[in-house]
């Protein structure tokens, strides 16, 4: 029998599916009969979720600048080829 | 009930965030790029460069550094766009060229590569153990963020922005693996790859990554009530 500790530790290895498959079976009769697991697997699948929609970074305009200047630079050097 | 969300496969990763950054996939965004297309560099260039520079920042001194590996790797991509075959998606062979370069700056500068050995206490735990009994059962167990449903977390600024200072703070294998992972959607060969880690080594730091960040959001929102 899982305990809920033994839960925590074994989150990923689940989501992964990693975990064999009796192992895997325990796991989930033991979300299912433990609520404060189970809001425990509901959470971590929200940072998920949350990491897959942080916005991207504002890049410095001058950053912004320097690198489309590279850019023009190897357009020049190269010539526009046809792809 | 458990379960009933189906897994995101590696191929449909793949193919739901192709060409995240520009419509119209891949070798379309190559043949715009070159052809001299200053907006389709420029917009490739505000969906990573922030990501760019954090990976980056796993490897060398100081962001000073990192900034100019990153500029070095936007040169080697496009120095090598006209041999990119596809083979991999776009992102995953800008950050491979990123971690290459990295890595290569790392070793010039006598650093020692982050990722080679396992990071942390060799034991690490999810959650504090003096959250559990004897048993092993919860004594002080999570409380469900219903209130806060997860759409709305998710779409609450506040929250995100504590996230994403939850994952600055990681050390730096667990914020690179989480990075690839979760941030942008790469699979775990993928990232494995471009890390040059083991699989295991991949999936412990990514659970640590992950259990930290959970952890941090958890105080935040006790903390706001």
């Amino acid at each position: 029998m899982l305990r809920c500790r033994d839960v925590t530790e074994l989150t990923t290895e689940f989501l992964e599916r990693r975990l064999p498959p009796a192992r895997r079976m325990a796991f989930r009769l033991h979300v299912a009969m433990c609520r404060h697991c189970r809001a425990y697997l509901a959470q971590i699948r929200t940072v998920i979720r949350s990491l897959r929609s942080l916005p991207a970074s504002v890049v410095a305009p001058e950053v912004h600048e320097r690198l489309m200047t590279g850019f023009r630079k190897w357009r020049e050097a190269s010539g526009p080829s046809p792809a | 009930m458990l379960g009933a969300v189906p897994r995101v496969t590696e191929k449909m990763r793949d193919i739901s965030h192709r060409g995240s950054a520009v419509a119209g996939g891949d070798s379309a965004l190559v043949r715009r790029l070159l052809e001299g297309d200053e907006g389709a560099f420029g917009r490739l260039v505000e969906a990573y460069q922030g990501r760019l520079v954090s990976l980056a920042r796993a490897y060398v001194a100081d962001s000073g550094t990192a900034e100019e590996v990153v500029q070095e790797t936007w040169l080697a991509v496009l120095e090598g766009l006209a041999r990119f075959e596809g083979r991999s998606t776009l992102k995953t062979w800008i950050f491979r060229i990123l971690a290459n370069r990295a890595k290569t700056r790392a070793v010039r500068e006598k650093r020692s590569i982050p990722f080679s050995a396992l990071e942390g206490a060799p034991d690490e735990p999810a959650v504090d153990p003096s959250r559990f009994g004897r048993s092993g059962a919860w004594v002080d167990p999570p409380r469900p963020w219903v209130e806060q449903t997860p759409e709305n977390l998710i779409l609450n600024r506040e929250v995100l922005s504590r996230i994403e200072e939850a994952l600055d703070r990681l050390p730096e294998g667990q914020k690179a693996v989480v990075l690839l992972r979760d941030v942008e959607g790469l699979g775990a060969e993928e990232t494995c790859n471009i890390l040059e880690i083991s699989e295991t080594n991949q999936r412990v730091l990514l659970h640590r990554g992950r259990s930290k960040i959970r952890r941090a959001l958890e105080e935040y929102l006790a903390r706001k009530g």
